[in-house]
């Protein structure tokens, strides 16, 4: 059972008081999108073996959303950040390419 | 015989004798026994019956890994079906049964399965059970139902509790012997918080009874002594009669303590789990020794030599007066040794290796013992006791050389570590040649979050098994945790144990080695699933190649003891069998729990009226003071009517209805979820979130609208109050308030997060009563108050503060039946005294309470939609024929453009209508409408499905919505619902508004 | 007005430890920029309190002040003072953007009393309670058993528990059943 740290309230939360909710940094695609786009914002999800971005939220907490960079392998937490943005923080991915030299997700490395 | 000894005996209390029952004979034994030692003093070796072929079976072990001592223990709520006998402390007045026979242990009728064991190869199940199908149902199902299954399940209700327990720590011991216990020190001398667990009652591990020393003083002296300082330490916690039951993810591990299974007539808690967070976790789970496979082994009186050892030592009871001890390693000598000091016969002890032991065994030899190099047992005599062995040569193929008369057979195969904690999490394991075992391999441990390692074994779990080696390890395991928890570790001498030489063992997987058929299929490797040498071979021969798969295959390590004796021998089997090294094969995977725990400690606090948490409005109280018939919504519990007397929950449902529609009901509506939604871009937002356009509505009024997901689907929908120019309350359905709520945090924090919006879910802060019917007016009027509820003051769709009676309110003009309606909010803490005021002032209007179904029935023969029933995740707002509610003025709102896509867009969609049946009949819930034809699994096609279906009292008869082929373009069509005894009945499509088309009576 | 009634009417139970319905309290949400002036001015006014750090409570004359998310606040008074008390925050935030609610009747709040209170609440919460772990000003919002509450200490053997009003008889009977006698751990005490 995972325990991640919420950026927002500084808890150290097990797995029981979060709630996930999904892949991290969709870009959402609206009315004018074209079929292409609109699917892969509604149904194209990365599954990888290794380096994830991912949704929380700190639903028995503080109730809010935020995001954790993970092993999906090893459950190595690379580490938690703000839902307020729209991509990993440098440090995170600097973290990463340590562990996972040469490692991209969807459109970041 | 076993018996008990006149000496031995360091865990009993002899002068506290304790009265127990086996089988309803009335035994005795002292304070101190486990179930399976006081057994063994009364000479009832006997203990229980195989699974599979009713063999039977006595004890082999003396510990947590026993395979065949497992009983019935107590009785009613208080029963549980397979409890080892040897982790069984015993107490005055237990009650234990054994399992598996009929009718009794000592003769079982079962026992023919053992006759026709050669019928019943591994796999038996799965080849005969290929075909026909129907076989299954009224031949083997039965049989196998009837056979199956080792205890009886519990038939009462548990009458312990049981409780979980969040627990913290830096370092986590599991294990209390020698080296669990040096390990506690080290890490609790660096300053770590630590928590030091032992399964047993007894601290020091097997430690006192191999003896020895440590630093010139008996080795118990020295655990006392580490106890006591223990005990001293506040950083340490001590815990006995607790399990680690499982290590998982991110350092969480499991601890069963068992609190009073050794008193129950104590009152109190029976286990707590605790659910430990740890940064570092040492397993000290010690090892476990290893049966040998020879013919026979099964026999009652063949136990493990290290088991015999601990009976005497511990227990002060002997397994049998004449011990034969066969062995491939050193160790066993001192089960020779201690059966001797204690006036037993030893006559022979049977070393495999051909070159024998080494100093050990020179002794034996001095001390008189006959000792033999290179022999084994060619098989044992006997059926429900030993009686004797054959001896043979180990290289051989069985030959009997001599046959010894004995009553009991001590052996030894090595010993394994116990890795199942170290491995639960993703340890890996290296085979350890000298050893003939798999050891944790400390480069390849578990990692936590951070990607450290964060389990460390010690003691003999680690592979050492010598008293200083042990020692050694655990006082570095235990400054390894706490360096690793972030404490500073100054590194100390372990204390020094007495150093014994012993010669290496020789693996031995079959004896003798060349063993044929016959002997290998009385050679057992799982004693409880009864899985045989043969069983493995016959997996690998018909290409069972992964260890995984022979595991399923013959169920070898399936049964409730997990393997714990078997796995080592049997994959050696299939290594020999595959001709490939052992470490080719691999193990199986280890999973918690460790040994079983209770269902009980699973559940903790949460059962009976805990068992989940159930929502209460201000006024369920009243509810259930006046006999309401719930139903579950979400956690709360709504009442579904009011049933008067005698009266059916039909009858009820119509009275409230008739009463409604013609005088004045009253709701509770408490549980429907408040939102408050607030800031300069409360609209803008809103008209993100609602397929309606929000952000026109005026202060004062409300709008009904609809809630879709991204995918366009219809999710929720409720009325919008608009309180002033930068507040919104949004109500939501009784199930969607948190839901709803966290979906707009969720698109105000991750997507619009620039947008200037605060929510707040206010639901409880609120009662909130509907007030509906004809006289509703009248009723409130009647109330007094400040606040003027007339149609101009406050027309249909508005709202208004204010006092009605006494009461702070909120009046909302919104109506879900149709009929005149005020939904009134008051401050929750007075909900139930404003509910008490409008029943007593009703009275003249014979106002009566209505529950959900009339809520539903009312709301049906309008035509209103309800979430959950119309909606089921596939619908869209365009299937409902709510164009209307979808605003076409707006860019954008969730949903908007999934329901543009082709499949979204297309008239082949059902499409609501409503339906009557040409004979008024009601229509089932569930129903489909038919279509011509039937489908590829000769189902019949369908065209449409009902959706909600009701008796209506208004009209008096049966009126349903559903969703049909066409929608409204087929009104006046005949459609035939199909009914669950296979008829159809006929229904006109019509419009789904029954009553009140025109909105005449709600807005008045 | 007509008497407001707490959920559960001041129910008492006395195990190892003893749990108490405390009756209403006034509680109100207040949402904005807790770094704002306007903030810390408004909590001054209300209550005299300032505006706490991360995961910590204040307190003032009027009252508690308590952080729950990073624009979030609850201010706990006298239930007879709540609406003066919202009359004084928007009063002091009408300038800004900011949502102040009164959620008094949302909440029930019970009281663990004794020397066994940590042990109660350890039963029920994924919480590290240690003493010097678990700081003396701080809230800790988190589940008890199965629904979501927050607790704090109110003294070195009692915290208090808040949760939602609808599961009040809930909460109640899981901290009964955990402070009743024969459960004591000793452990955090």
């Amino acid at each position: 059972m995972l325990t991640l740290q919420c950026p927002y309230c500084g808890v150290w939360a097990e797995e029981t008081e979060l709630h996930a909710e999904g892949e991290a940094h969709l870009k959402r695609f609206g009315p004018d999108s074209d079929d292409a786009d609109f699917e892969s914002y509604l149904f194209m999800r990365e599954n990888p073996k290794g380096v994830h971005f991912e949704r929380w939220r700190h639903a028995s907490g503080c109730g809010k959303f935020f995001h954790a960079a993970r092993s999906t392998t090893t459950l190595e937490v690379f580490g938690t950040y703000s839902a307020q943005t729209l991509e990993p923080p440098k440090d995170i991915k600097d973290k990463i390419s340590a562990k996972y030299p040469g490692w991209s997700w969807r459109e970041f490395s | 015989m076993s018996t008990r000894l006149a000496t031995g005996g360091r865990l009993l209390n002899k002068a506290k004798q304790v009265t127990f029952s086996f089988n309803g004979k009335q035994l005795t034994g002292y304070e101190g026994d486990t179930l399976a030692s006081a057994l063994l003093a009364n000479d009832q070796m006997l203990m229980g019956r195989s699974f599979k072929y009713h063999r039977p079976r006595g004890v082999v072990a003396s510990g947590a890994e026993e395979p065949n001592a497992l009983v019935n223990l107590g009785a009613g709520g208080k029963f549980e079906p397979n409890q080892r006998a040897t982790t069984t402390e015993l107490y005055d007045g237990l009650s234990a049964t054994s399992q598996n026979h009929w009718p009794s242990l000592e003769f079982d009728v079962g026992v023919v399965n053992n006759y026709a064991a050669r019928a019943l190869p591994a796999g038996f199940y799965y080849k005969t059970f290929m075909a026909p199908a129907a076989a299954w149902k009224h031949v083997f199902e039965p049989i196998v139902r009837h056979s199956a299954g080792l205890g009886k399940a519990p038939k009462d209700r548990d009458a312990d509790r049981y409780e979980h327990y969040y627990a913290f720590f830096d370092v986590v011991i599991v294990g209390g012997g020698v080296a669990g216990l040096q390990a506690a020190k080290a890490a609790g001398l660096a300053g770590a918080t630590v928590l030091l667990m032992e399964q047993t009652a007894h601290w020091g591990g097997r430690a006192p009874v191999d003896g020895g020393e440590v630093d010139g003083v008996k080795v118990e002296d020295f655990i006392d002594a580490t106890v006591t300082e223990l005990e001293a330490m506040d950083n340490v916690t001590l815990r006995n009669r607790m399990m680690g039951a499982g290590v998982y993810d991110h350092g969480y591990l499991l601890g069963y303590e068992r609190l009073t299974d050794h008193a129950p007539a104590v009152a109190g808690l029976r286990h707590r789990l605790w659910r430990i967070r740890a940064k570092q976790i040492v397993t000290a789970t010690g090892a476990i020794e290893r049966p040998l496979s020879f013919a026979g082994n099964d026999i009652p009186g063949v136990m493990l030599a290290s088991a015999m050892r601990d009976y005497i030592v511990n227990f002060g009871t002997s397994s049998g007066d004449r011990v034969v001890v066969v062995a491939n390693n050193d160790d066993a000598y001192r089960t020779a040794f201690t059966l001797k000091i204690h006036g037993l016969d030893v006559p022979v002890i049977l070393d495999s290796r051909p070159n024998g032991g080494g100093p050990l065994a020179d002794a034996a030899r001095e001390q008189g013992f006959r000792v033999e190099n290179g022999k084994a047992i060619a098989k044992v005599k006997g059926g429900k006791r030993v009686t004797g062995v054959e001896i043979c040569n180990q290289a051989g193929e069985g030959a009997a050389l001599e046959e010894i008369a004995c009553d009991a057979v001590a052996m030894s195969g090595g010993w394994s570590p116990v890795v199942h904690l170290w491995s639960h999490c993703g340890g890996k394991l290296i085979w350890d040649e000298s050893q003939a075992h798999f050891r944790p391999d400390p480069d390849r441990s578990p990692t936590s979050h951070d990607g450290k390692p964060f389990v460390v074994t010690a003691g003999s779990a680690s592979g050492p098994l010598k008293l200083d080696d042990v020692l050694v390890d655990g006082q570095k395991a235990g400054e390894a945790a706490a360096q690793a928890a972030g404490f500073s570790v100054s590194a100390a001498e372990a204390p020094k144990g007495e150093v014994h030489e012993e010669a290496p063992l020789v693996p031995c997987w079959l004896m003798p080695q060349g063993a044929g058929p016959k002997l290998r299929m009385k050679a057992w490797l799982d004693y409880q699933n009864d899985v045989k040498v043969s069983d493995v071979r016959l997996a690998a021969q018909e290409g069972y190649e992964s260890v995984e798969h022979t595991k399923r295959y013959t169920t070898l390590g399936m049964a409730t003891d997990q393997g714990k004796l078997s796995n080592i021998n049997g994959l050696a089997v299939l290594s020999d069998a595959l001709g490939q090294p052992i470490p080719a094969t691999g193990t199986t995977t280890f999973r918690p729990p460790y040994t079983p725990i209770s269902m009980g400690s699973i559940a903790g606090e949460a059962r009976d009226e805990v068992f989940q948490p159930l929502r209460r409005t201000p006024i369920h109280d009243w509810h259930e003071a006046n006999g309401a018939f719930f139903e579950p919504v979400g956690q709360w519990r709504r009442p579904y009517c009011f049933p008067r007397g005698s009266e059916s929950h039909a009858d009820a449902v119509t009275r409230e209805i008739n009463q409604t529609r013609n005088s004045v009901g009253l709701l509770d509506a408490s549980t429907l979820g408040k939102i408050i939604v607030k800031g300069p871009d409360a609209g803008k937002f809103l008209d993100m979130m609602y397929t309606n356009m929000m952000s026109t509505l005026k202060p004062g009024k409300c709008r009904y609208g609809l809630m879709c997901n991204e995918n366009g689907f219809l999710m929720d929908d409720g009325v919008v109050a608009r309180i002033d120019e930068d507040t919104f309350l949004c109500h939501t359905t009784t199930g969607g308030a948190e839901r709803i709520h966290g979906w707009m945090e969720d698109w105000l924090q991750c997507e619009w997060w620039d947008w200037r919006v605060y929510t707040a879910n206010v639901t409880e802060q609120y009662a909130q009563i509907a007030i509906v019917g004809p006289n509703a007016r009248n009723l409130i009027e009647k109330l007094g108050g400040d606040m003027d509820v007339s149609e101009e003051a406050l027309p249909f769709m508005a709202w208004k503060d204010g006092k009605i009676g006494a009461f702070d309110a909120r009046a909302y003009r919104i109506s879900f039946s149709g009929e005149l309606s005020y939904e009134i909010a008051v401050p929750a803490s007075q909900g139930r005294a404003f509910w008490d005021v409008v029943m007593e002032l009703g009275k003249e209007f014979d106002i009566m309470p209505y529950g959900t179904e009339a809520l539903h029935v009312m709301r049906a023969e309008k035509g209103f939609i309800m979430i959950g029933d119309e909606t089921d995740g596939t619908v869209i707002p365009q299937d409902l024929n709510m164009q209307w509610a979808i605003s076409k003025k707006k860019e954008d709102f969730l949903g908007k453009r999934a329901q543009l896509r082709d499949h979204m867009a297309s008239t082949d969609r059902w499409k609501l209508a409503g339906f009557e049946t040409l004979d008024g009949s009601v229509i089932p819930d569930g129903s489909y409408i038919v279509a011509k034809g039937s489908n590829a699994n000769n189902q019949r096609n369908v065209q449409g499905r009902v959706t909600s279906t009701y008796y209506s009292p208004t009209l008096d008869r049966g009126i349903a919505m559903g969703l049909v082929h066409g929608g409204m373009n087929r009104l006046g069509d005949v459609v035939e619902f199909n009914k669950v005894d296979g008829s159809t009945v006929a229904a006109r499509v019509v419009d789904p508004v029954f009553y009140d088309k025109d909105g005449e009576k709600q807005n008045v | 007005m007509s008497e407001a009634v707490s959920a559960l009417s001041g129910a008492i139970f006395e195990g190892f430890a003893t749990v108490t319905d405390t009756g209403l309290r006034g509680m109100i949400t207040v949402r904005g920029d807790l770094a704002s002036k306007d903030m810390g001015a408004a909590i001054k006014a209300a209550i005299d309190a300032d505006v706490p750090a991360q995961r910590r409570v204040t307190a003032g004359n009027g009252g508690k002040v308590a952080w729950m998310s990073p624009d979030e606040l609850l201010v706990v008074v006298d239930y007879a003072t709540v609406l003066d008390t919202v009359a004084k925050l928007n009063a002091a935030l009408s300038g800004s953007h900011t949502l102040v609610s009164n959620v008094s009747d949302a909440r029930a709040v019970f009281e663990i009393r004794g020397a066994g209170c940590r042990d109660v609440l350890a039963k029920l919460a994924p919480v590290d309670l240690s003493q010097g772990v678990f700081a003396e000003t701080e809230i800790r919002r988190t589940r008890i058993a199965q629904v979501p509450a927050a607790f704090w200490q109110t003294g070195t053997e009692s915290f208090e528990v808040i949760c939602f009003r609808s599961v009040a008889q809930y909460v109640f009977d899981v901290l009964r059943l955990s402070a009743t006698k024969g459960g004591e751990i000793h452990h955090l005490g």
